[in-house]
């Protein structure tokens, strides 16, 4: 029993910093939010995708006009990658679930575009964490989602990741894929929200409101030690 | 994107995986063929008594040795919390489930395949004239250890102490398939070998059962 | 309050009743004399356990299908109390068995099919006891609760197939035996008898998983610092 009372409603293009302490949902949020999670009691809606999951008594996400997952895409805490598998092996299982039409040249963009165009035939074991991260969100990224989650993406990267984290970003900012990123400490990705929202305890503590001004809210943020 | 097709495509990863790492393969067989000779040490492998002990002795070190190799069927799927990503891909659940069954009952039949001629030099039983039938009753026999197993491998990935539980929960529901199969085996290593339909038969009705079971249930079972 | 102490006291004394008819009023049986008896709770421990044990697989289907919680609480309890009946119909079947044929044990059907449930609910406890998260220690255990009543008539079914092929002497009054009439009715009192006393049990049971469940509610709610939730203990519902 993570959250509480939570009603949010983003509209396409939106960039949503998350904002709380460990502990406050926001992890349960955007896993609900992926369909990975149903809640125990309320729905999710994708406007456009027309798609309902409900709450208590059902567990299927009930069909009206489409099939939302394709559209959304999720960088979690863990890499979601197969570590015997290489970076191009990867891409290639993903490509073929989502059934995508025009695998070859999606991955050798995706690696391109992660700078592990090199690196595709190495097993993901022997990457970085760096690499790893690239690699997650380009696997993320790969059909070509409309929605993108992120669970806490900068943690652990380093300088050169960071940068790359933010151009990315900002590219999909442009592109108008709606992306919900949640941190519980500063960094400079940021700078790119449209909207924060609080969480504490389960609750939506604030929310800068759409077409809002979130700086206030991220302003309040500590800096990451 | 249809059950079957998603299934074959996690079939392939699976294949995929396993033939990079080869450790659970190895270690099956390795384990099955430990329990077959030890069980030699337990009795003198006359013809009588090959015949009387053999079967079951064969599908205890199948059991033992499947719920050794089914327990990372989804235990694998945690490391990096890859099971998110084939739940969030637009497959239906019992895609995920399928492929592992298929997977299983590949790598589970790859190790019969070693073990059988072993098992048959160990014991003095001669396999002329009845691979082919016995075959059958080994394909239906590991389809239904490997539906049970791969369910049950979903469920005790997220309790403590998964090791132990999965024989746990696996080996008293596979009771009346052991029977089935020992009962099918011991009527093909008789004198005058012969196929028993009504076991086969049992055993295809247990197969059919806990595949439907699994099929109702898979929702359920990966569901957070 | 004093609704549970009259229901208690009454299926005590049909208990009692019971016992006493199971003791003295049926007739003495010709081979096995006193210890025959024990047949009476013997079976009515065996119905006690089915009853139970279907009431498990009703609540873990309705459980998938509504996600209410009662159903998990319904669940579990039944899985208990069957538990319970069982141990006691596989401890009197061997009480009875050593003395009336001079074994302690047999795989005929009805035994073989009891002791493999024993041994799955058994795991099915186990098996939530290891789960921590609560839905999905009620999901999964629904579901392996489920496959668990599935294989009982198939160990029933194997068992008997087994036994045309391999006859042996039948034990335990086998299937069709003919019953003396008040012996019959002997057998109904014990089995009506020892039906509410598994109800009581089950009540109990699924009103402590209740307020566990309660329990456990008002933790988090203190620990997140909100109002408190609605509590059906204290609205006195189901």
């Amino acid at each position: 029993m993570a959250l509480r009372g939570v009603s949010l409603q983003i509209a396409p293009g939106e960039f949503v910093a998350l904002l709380g302490a460990n502990g406050a949902g926001k992890t349960t949020l955007l896993r609900i939010a992926a369909l990975l999670m149903t809640p125990t009691s309320g729905y999710v809606v994708f406007p456009g995708l027309a798609q309902v999951s409900d709450g208590p008594g059902r567990n299927d996400t009930e069909v009206v006009y489409g099939n939302p997952k394709p559209s959304i895409g999720m960088v979690g805490h863990s890499t979601l990658l197969y570590d015997e598998l290489s970076a191009a092996e990867n891409l290639e299982f993903f490509a073929r679930l989502y059934d995508l039409a025009d695998a070859r040249a999606r991955i050798a963009h995706a690696l391109d575009a992660c700078g592990l165009a090199t690196r595709s035939g190495s097993l993901v074991r022997t990457f970085s964490r760096g690499m790893r991260q690239r690699l997650a969100i380009a696997r993320a990224l790969l059909h070509g989602p409309r929605m993108l989650l992120l669970d806490e993406p900068a943690a652990g990267l380093d300088r050169q990741g960071l940068d790359w984290l933010g151009a990315t970003l900002a590219r999909l900012r442009d592109a108008g894929v709606t992306v919900i990123m949640s941190t519980h400490a500063r960094n400079e990705s940021l700078d790119l929200a449209t909207r924060a929202v609080s969480l504490a305890g389960g609750r939506v503590e604030r929310d800068s409101g759409r077409g809002g001004d979130p700086r206030p809210l991220l302003a309040a943020l500590r800096s990451e030690d | 994107m249809t059950t079957a097709r998603a299934a074959a495509i996690l079939l392939a990863k699976e294949l995929r995986l396993e033939f990079r790492t080869r450790e659970l393969l190895t270690a099956t067989v390795v384990f099955a063929v430990v329990v077959v000779v030890l069980f030699s040490f337990a009795f003198d492998p006359t013809a009588a008594e090959s015949r009387r002990y053999g079967p079951g002795l064969l599908w205890i070190a199948f059991l033992f040795a499947g719920s050794l190799m089914l327990h990372p069927s989804f235990g694998r799927e945690q490391a990096n919390q890859t099971l998110d990503a084939l739940r969030m891909a637009p497959i239906s659940p019992f895609a995920i489930v399928l492929g592992k069954m298929l997977a299983n009952l590949l790598f589970l039949s790859v190790a019969e395949v070693i073990l059988v001629p072993v098992f048959a030099v160990l014991y003095n039983i001669s396999l002329a004239g009845i691979v082919g039938r016995l075959a059958i009753v080994l394909v239906l026999g590991t389809l239904g250890v490997v539906v049970t197993g791969t369910v049950f491998s979903a469920i005790s990935a997220h309790a403590r102490m998964r090791e132990l539980l999965l024989p746990l929960l696996l080996l008293p529901i596979l009771a009346p398939l052991l029977i089935a199969a020992v009962e099918a085996t011991a009527s093909l290593f008789s004198e005058r070998p012969v196929l028993d339909r009504a076991w086969l038969a049992f055993l295809g009705g247990f197969d059919i059962v806990f595949l439907t079971a699994s099929w109702l249930l898979s929702d359920f079972l990966l569901e957070e | 309050m004093k609704a549970r102490f009259g229901i208690t006291a009454l299926v005590a004394a049909l208990l009692f009743f019971a016992g006493y008819a199971a003791l003295f009023i049926a007739p003495d049986e010709s081979t096995m004399h006193e210890i025959q008896r024990v047949f009476y709770f013997h079976v009515a421990l065996w119905s006690a356990m089915y009853t139970a044990l279907t009431i498990a697989f009703v609540a873990n289907i309705a459980w998938l299908a509504t996600r209410q919680p009662r159903w998990d609480w319904l669940g579990v309890s039944a899985v208990e109390v069957g538990v319970v009946s069982c141990t006691g119909g596989l401890i009197t079947g061997v009480l009875w068995g050593k003395p009336a044929w001079g074994i302690w044990w047999t795989w005929d059907a009805r035994l073989t099919t009891a002791f493999l449930l024993w041994l799955l609910y058994i795991a099915y406890l186990l098996l939530r006891g290891l789960l921590e998260d609560p839905q999905r220690r009620a999901t999964l255990s629904a579901v392996f609760g489920i496959f668990a009543f599935l294989d009982a008539p198939l160990v029933y079914a194997s068992n008997r197939l087994w036994r045309t092929q391999h006859p042996a002497p039948v034990v335990f009054g086998g299937d069709n035996s003919g019953l003396d009439p008040v012996m019959g009715k002997v057998l109904m009192v014990c089995i009506f008898a020892l039906l509410p006393v598994m109800i009581l049990l089950l009540v109990d049971r699924y009103r402590l998983e209740r307020m566990r469940h309660e329990v456990d509610e008002l933790r988090l709610a203190v620990e997140s610092g909100a109002a408190r939730p609605n509590s059906a203990v204290t609205k006195g519902a189901i």
